[in-house]
Parts: structure tokens; sequence; C-alpha cells
């Protein structure tokens, strides 16, 4: 049996994120259950406090210099991983930073909703440094479990819990799918190591992993909300609380990337000339859908919504290039939109108030005279989002353009920017209705200055990652060489 | 020859319950009859040399899991007719399920270009051989990664369905075990002086 490997520090450093965020969860949840009733803010803080750590720890001790696996080639360590686990904590806690005021307003400020919250990330990085079909689908679950609680967490909302149990029943199907093609490939191949897997699919496949591999893209196009698979993503944008829609929108946006690359690109490359096509087809269809869909929604998080679906499609695109370069453009674009959703949900949540949701497009009529700030970054973030330059965004989809032009898909670069245009107008009305039209009588928005800081903070990214994009654009290439 | 009579009479009965399953008009019924499949397939894993799953199926699916279903299912107040209401409207889409599944169990029955040999018989395994020994072993080793997820996993559960349905409502009537056990006689019974009156 393959337990000769001693545990040593040196065997256990790599996974020093996952570790220290199990104890982090249970330490949070002991403190919850003694103090959380008498103080109400303590296990806000301390969770922020306990991602800070864990970001300190992860860069300290976490990091390698090459690919390494541990526990019996259960889990892999490299500089992607690495790397994607600072960026979960960074986002992860400015996402709860944005979040805490509107959960006070509404009373579900819990310590439940942060453990859940922690214990989603603990997914994330599970799905990250994966490197055996089953660690990867119980990251899946691990993720999945934490987001569907977080969804139905407003128990007086009638919307939240419908879209939480649509979002419970189709995510368990595409579970179902996902494991069945899992075994499929497990009991053709033999092997659940994602590593033994690529060095047996060589040459000729055999019908039962082809099998397989349909069941894996349908899970995975599912997961990242691709076109027909993103029947759950606007209503369930719509249903949660704005918090929770905009915990979703982000940081498992990552993991969900891992996802990809770790099974299709990763352990299924012998396939890639199957799965790349699979992918053209959804990346088509869901650049289409999501951005003509888009334009009629009158409501800002459905809007938002289908925008992800548009830009999921550019993520998958990456994919459909089949190459690292094009893997590298992926998840750069990944990261930008990651930072650009976090924004905007972020203004969704500054822009509401008690009793009050600022989601329909018409509450956001004239929010420069009233919000000066917010609407200036909300309208950077628009930019960025349909891709105008100097912003962040329009390097990201430049990539992914160049890359699909290094493999020859002419049809596809055409359809990118095609739709590319067509979004580009509902971005552009957002920030028509917030400079040109007339304010109406609204309630005045939120003044957290935490929160308006980091909010700042997250523009001016936006802005100078746009101006300056060469170190992240070489990082990832380097993540991914 | 004689593994082979049982498997054919485990396999007959297993066949026969599953039926019930779905058609029985009781609710109760069926699960009486799942009960049943999960023993006969429990009987079946035993043939199979596979002597924990068997326990281990019996324990939790027909001592807890079901149990759990038969409570539900009696407690709930499930009108029949209503459900059965419509139901045929949906017929045409299991018929065709049904025939999707038929050709699926039909293509991996004949097929032998899978790329596996499902066909190969097991090797019977040495007397004193323990699969929960074995399974014991490689729980706590090689897989020890996922088993501590998985324990997560199970964490994440029991928080999300107590931060689900655990409210506290006001003026709810409940008991203060503290209380009740630090009260004190003089905030129980209380006794009053009075002069003895005559008998008119």
């Amino acid at each position: 049996m393959a337990s000769e490997t001693t545990l040593t520090w040196a065997t256990v450093a790599p996974a020093i994120a996952e570790i220290y965020l199990a104890i982090a969860v249970c330490v949070l949840l002991l403190v919850d259950v003694f103090y959380g009733e008498k103080r109400r803010g303590l296990t806000p803080t301390l969770t922020l406090a306990a991602l800070a750590l864990g970001a300190l720890l992860t860069a300290q001790f976490g990091a390698v210099t090459e690919r390494v696996t541990l526990f019996n080639g259960m889990f892999v360590a490299d500089e992607l991983g690495h790397f994607l686990k600072l960026a979960g904590f960074v986002f992860v806690g400015f996402a709860l930073l944005y979040s805490r005021t509107y959960l006070e307003q509404r009373e579900i400020l819990k310590g439940e909703y942060y453990v859940l919250a922690l214990t989603a990330l603990l997914g994330i990085f599970v799905m990250v440094s994966a490197a055996s079909l089953l660690t990867m689908y119980i990251g899946v679950e691990l993720l999945a479990l934490s987001v569907y609680a977080m969804v139905a967490f407003d128990r007086d909302s009638g919307i939240a819990a419908e879209s939480a149990m649509k979002y419970f029943v189709l995510g368990s199907i595409a579970s179902g799918a996902l494991l069945y093609g899992m075994s499929i490939v497990y009991g053709v191949t033999g092997t659940l190591s994602l590593d033994e897997l690529a060095g047996q699919l060589r040459g000729e496949l055999s019908a039962g992993v082809i099998l397989g591999l349909v069941f894996i893209v349908v899970a995975v196009a599912f997961k990242l909300g691709a076109v027909p698979f993103h029947m759950w993503l606007p209503d369930v944008y719509h249903g949660a609380p704005t918090s929770v829609t905009l915990f979703i929108g982000t940081a498992p946006k990552i993991a969900y990337f891992a996802l990809a690359l770790r099974l299709l690109a990763e352990g299924l490359q012998g396939a890639v000339a199957e799965w790349s096509q699979m992918l053209a087809a959804l990346a088509v269809l869901t650049l289409v859908v999501g951005n003509v869909v888009a334009i009629v929604q009158s409501n800002l998080k459905r809007m938002l919504a289908y925008s992800t679906i548009s830009n999921v499609g550019f993520i998958v695109l990456g994919f459909v290039a089949g190459t690292p370069e094009g893997y590298s453009a992926a998840l750069y674009y990944t990261l930008v939109y990651v930072l650009m959703s976090l924004g905007t949900f972020g203004v969704i949540l500054l822009a509401s108030r008690k009793g009050f949701e600022a989601d329909e497009l018409d509450h956001y009529k004239g929010l420069h005279a009233r919000d000066p700030m917010l609407a200036f970054v909300m309208m950077v973030l628009m930019f960025s989002t349909a891709g105008i330059p100097p912003f962040v965004g329009f390097w990201a989809k430049l990539r992914i353009i160049q890359e699909l032009w290094a493999t020859s898909h002419p049809w596809l670069i055409l359809i990118a920017i095609v739709m590319s245009v067509v979004g580009a107008f509902y971005y552009l009305r957002v920030v028509k209705l917030m400079y040109f039209d007339p304010p109406g009588e609204l309630p005045a928005t939120e003044r957290n200055t935490g929160a308006r800081v980091a909010l700042g903070l997250n523009a001016a990214a936006v802005v100078l990652l746009g101006l300056l994009p060469g170190p992240l654009l070489d990082l990832c290439a380097r993540l991914l060489h | 020859m004689l593994v082979q009579i049982l498997f054919y009479l485990f396999g007959a009965f297993l066949v026969a319950s599953a039926l019930g399953v779905i058609v029985a008009r009781n609710p109760v019924h069926s699960a009486l009859a799942l009960v049943l499949c999960f023993v006969t397939s429990a009987a079946i894993w035993l043939l199979l040399e596979a002597e924990f799953l068997a326990v281990v199926l019996v324990l939790v699916y027909v001592g807890a899991v079901m149990v759990l279903f038969l409570f539900v299912v009696m407690m709930l107040d499930i009108d029949l007719a209503e459900l059965r209401s419509g139901f045929t409207r949906y017929a045409w889409l299991g018929w065709i399920t049904a025939g999707v599944v038929i050709v699926e169990i039909v293509g991996v029955v004949t097929a032998r270009n899978l790329g596996v040999d499902v066909t190969r018989g097991t090797v019977p395994l040495p007397e004193d051989y323990s699969n929960t020994a074995e399974l014991g072993n490689v729980l706590y080793t090689r897989f020890a990664y996922p088993f501590e997820l998985a324990a997560m996993l199970l964490l994440v559960a029991i928080i999300a369905a107590i931060a689900l349905t655990m409210r506290r409502r006001p003026g709810l009537k409940v008991q203060d075990v503290a209380k009740q056990v630090a009260v004190r006689r003089e905030e129980r019974v209380r006794i009053v002086k009075m002069d003895p009156e005559k008998r008119p």
C-alpha cells in the first residue's frame, strides 16, 4: 500500500491553505456558538482577520517552485494553484467586506453565513488543487452545498427560497452528470488520478471514454453557466440576497475555471479534439443567448446574470483554443471578470438600503446627482465589462481573440466581436441612466466608509490593470507555460 | 452451482420487489417493497464477497433511511387522487426515457468495444481475507485526504441544516432546565398562617 510517505512539514506545507481553513472554520464555529449572540459583529470581523492571516500563511509557507503531488497523488501543488488560492482569499475577503451592512440591515448577519462562506472557499481550494477525480468531486460538492445554503439564508424571502430550491435541484442533476461521467471514465481506464489518466489516453479513444467525456463536459458547462445549461443562473442571481449573488458571481468562478482546466485540459488532454468541438458549439450559443437576452432585462441583477453568461462564453472560447496560451487567456479573463463583477455587485449593495433593494435598472436613474462616487465606479466597471479600452476588460477580450486567431478560428472571432458590440449596448445603457436621466424619488445610498474604500481600490485596480496590463498578462502566461 | 441457484433466487426476488415499488398503489407498500429490494441486493453483494457493503446497506438503508422514509410517508397526508391527476400527460416523456435506458442497457450488455472487459469473473479471495479491515486500511492511509474532506462536507450539511431550520420564535413555551433545578422552596410554596375557625 501507499502509506510509505511519512508526514513531515515538507509534505504538508503546500496544503497549508486547506489545513488552515478547515481549522479556522471549526474555531469560528465554536467562537460563534459561545459569543456570537452577545456580540453580533465578532464573527464577521474575525472571519476577515482569518482570511488575512490565511493569505499571509499561504504566501509564506504554501509556495512551491515546481509541481508536486501530495497525499498519495490526491492533491497537486503548483504555482497556478498557489496563486489562485491567494486570489481566492482576497476575493472572498472583499466580498464579505461589501456585504456586511447589507446583511445587518436585513437581519441575516449571522455567524453561519460567514462559516458557510469559508467552507465554500475551502471547496474552491480543493478544486483548485485536485489531482484525482475523487477530490475534484468532493470539492465541487463542498462548494455547491455551502452556496445552496447561502442562497436560502434569508428565510423570510419567498423568492430566495424558490431560487435556492431551483439551484439545489438543477445543481444536483449537474453533480450527478459529473459523477456519472467520472465513474464511466474510471470504469474504462481503471484510474482516478488525473496524471495517470492523461498518460493513458493517447491515440484512438474508446467509446467508453467519449461517453464519460460528454457527461463531464455537460457538468462543467452547467457549473460555468454555459448555454444551454444556463437556466439556473438568472433565477439564482435574481432571487438570492444580493450579497450572496456577489459571492456566487466572484470566487467560485475561479474554482470552475480550475474544474475545466484540471479535468479537461490536464486529465483528458488526450481527448482535446473531442471536447474542444463540444465547447465551441457551447461557446457560440452562450455568446449569442447571453448578450441578446440581456438587452431585454429590466432588472439589473438579472441583466448581470445574462452578462455573466456572455462572459462565460469568452472563458469557454479560451478553452476551445486548446493550447496553454489559450488556457492562460481564459485564466486572465476569469480573474479580470471576477474583479469587475466584484465591483459591480458591490455598487448594488451600497445603493441598497434597509427595506429597499436597488436591483431595478430604474433605480439607477440619475445616480450621479445623488452619489457621484458610486456612479463613477459603476461607469468604470460598465465600460470595462463592455470591453472598452483603456480598461482591463478590453485586454481580456483581446487576449482571447488573439489566441483564437493563433489557432485559426475565424468564425468564432467574428461571433465574439459581433456579440461584444451587441453587449456594449446594455452596459452603456446603465451609464446613460446614471448620468443623463433625471433622478427620481429614491432612498439615499449607503455610507459605509470601509466598503467605500474597498470599492475605490477595486475600481482603481480595474483602471490600473487596464493601463498597465503587462505584469498580470505575463504572470498568467507563466503560470500555464 | 449452489451460488448460482442463490443468485437467481435473490435476483428474482429483487426484480419482483423492484416492480412492486413502482406498481403498488399504496406508498407504504411501495416503501416496504423497497426494503425487500435492499435486503435482496445485500444478499447478492454477499455472494460477491463484499460482506462489508452488504452489512452497511442493511444497517444504513434498511435500518435508518427507509424507516425515516416510512415516517415521512405516514405523516404527510398525501392525496393520491390529486397526485395521479394529469399523470398520464407526462406518459410520453416516461416512454422516451424508458426507451433510451433500454437502448443503453442493451448497448452495454452487447458491446465488446467499450475498452473495458466487463465480463471478467471474480477470483475467489482467501478465507482469512476481511474486506472490512482492507477498507479501513486504505480509507485512513491512501484516501485520508478525501476522507477528511468528506467529514468537512458532513459538517457543512449540519451547519446548513441548522442555519436554515432553527428559529427562535418569540412567545415559545420552552423548559429552562437550569432554572427548574435551581428553584428554591420559597418560590414555589407559600405558607399561609391563619387563625383556626370555629365550627358554627
